[in-house]
């Protein structure tokens, strides 16, 4: 469902992504991992075209994000994003928040919103919040609203750009817990994370990149216990 | 003290002149407060052109003096595209509106920079064109910001409206200046005029004052 064809990225005089070649298929759970710099986060962000290519073509579900004939408002509706530092929105509740983009860009009926996101929050765990103000809320519990808000448009696909990296260490787990689950559900997600433990248990596939190009792509039952590459190697051994 | 009987008795007239001062200043500043938000809007967009213009409008404003920009648009910029001038006020409130507003269009574009970016990010990523996320995500927040700075510029367009005497406008410096040109109390009628001035700043300031604390 997602093809990236020799991505590359270059900011300034430094090249970000190498001539990236990946396809997702639907459905699929994929951790991208690798020290800062590596270009992780980069490619997350030119799924969606909040960074725009230097050159290649990123397809989502056959269309080319990169084509300036394509309604990227229109694709981005299909691709459901959480930010590290949750940027939720300050001036709305919890339930507004999650409600805007549905009224405003689907036309939804307020009332079937409210409902829809009544039920969200029930999912992730919060339906007790609906009235409070993001700042009111922990950064765990602002985390699952921001997931909650996404997933409001009905994505096909997710992108998680480290979103826990921001947490006090105790609120990890919930927020994780709520990946989890969305990737029970069947969910295509794409993980940027720092969460090993994470991408070996609920990631079909990770991807080590460095300096802008996947060195290895394995499942992680492979990649974890017997790295190919030297450099994932001491990467993992960095961290583990 | 004979001046002062005279301008307490002349009060009524003053009063007059101070409504249209207040009626002129608060016109400029909605006048201005549009004018703003476009050519903010054009200064934050995504065309060089948009920006070009907005950046032009800014700079000539600001680096022109209120009082050059007064008698230029009425002794120059009118007779030179119409037979008819306009009537005072309308000149008058076309000039400190088209001032303050390149002020408040920088009061606009500081609000919507201010706005962290993942905001933005955060909107567009969910499928809101640019516009929209102006609209819905940002603008909302950015305004809030704006008001005390925006309270401001009304405080000193308040102020500007004294400089429309040299156009005839008869507002509370242009309505002292023809009484004590007949009878030569100057002292006394802008010392009143001085204190009724003050006065209404005083109380817009507490009214800036209050705004600011219920939304901050």
């Amino acid at each position: 469902m997602i093809e990236v064809k020799q991505l590359t990225k270059t900011f300034g005089d430094n090249p970000v992504l190498r001539g990236i070649e990946l396809n997702i298929p639907r459905q699929q759970v994929v951790c991208l991992i690798g020290s800062s710099g590596s270009g992780k986060s980069t490619l997350l962000r030119c799924l969606n075209l909040l960074e725009t290519p230097t050159s290649g073509d990123v397809l989502i579900e056959g269309r080319n994000v990169v084509d300036p004939k394509e309604d990227i408002n229109r694709i981005r509706q299909d691709v459901g994003m959480v930010f590290q530092q949750f940027n939720l929105f300050p001036h709305k509740t919890v339930l507004q928040n999650i409600t805007l983009a549905p009224i405003k860009i689907k036309k939804m009926d307020k009332i079937k919103a409210e409902e829809l996101a009544r039920k969200l929050l029930k999912k992730v765990g919060l339906e007790q919040k609906a009235d409070a103000y993001p700042a009111s809320l922990s950064g765990g519990q602002q985390q699952r609203v921001a997931i909650a808000r996404a997933l409001a448009m009905e994505p096909h696909v997710m992108l998680f750009d480290e979103p826990t990296s921001a947490l006090d260490p105790e609120m990890v787990g919930e927020v994780l817990e709520v990946m989890k689950n969305l990737a029970s559900e069947g969910m295509t997600m794409i993980i940027v994370t720092h969460e090993m433990g994470f991408a070996r248990e609920v990631a079909d596939r990770v991807l080590f990149l460095e300096q802008g190009i996947i060195l290895e792509d394995a499942h992680p039952s492979e990649l974890f216990t017997n790295p190919k590459n030297e450099r994932t190697k001491a990467f993992l051994d960095k961290i583990l | 003290m004979e001046g002062f009987r005279m301008a307490l008795d002349d009060m009524p007239l003053l009063l007059k002149g101070a409504w249209v001062t207040i009626e002129v200043a608060i016109l400029s500043i909605i006048f201005a407060t549009i004018l703003g938000l476009i050519f903010g809007l054009f200064r934050v967009s995504q065309s060089r052109i948009l920006q070009g213009i907005a950046k032009t409008y800014i700079s000539i404003i600001r680096g022109t003096p209120l009082y050059v920009q007064i008698i230029f648009f009425v002794y120059a910029l009118i007779p030179l595209i119409r037979d008819e001038p306009f009537p005072e006020v309308v000149s008058g409130v076309i000039v400190l509106s088209v001032n303050a507003g390149a002020y408040l269009c920088e009061v606009f574009r500081a609000g919507i920079e201010s706005i962290d970016k993942g905001q933005r990010e955060a909107g567009r990523a969910i499928g809101f064109t640019h516009s929209q996320t102006l609209r819905y995500i940002i603008l909302p927040q950015a305004i809030k910001r704006m008001i005390p700075t925006f309270m401001n510029q009304f405080i000193i367009t308040f102020k500007d409206t004294s400089l429309l005497a040299v156009i005839a406008v008869a507002e509370l410096t242009y309505t002292a200046q023809t009484i004590y040109a007949i009878n030569y109390q100057a002292l006394a009628y802008l010392a009143v005029i001085g204190v009724m001035y003050w006065i209404m700043i005083t109380f817009l300031t507490y009214i800036a004052n209050l705004l600011e604390r219920k939304l901050i």
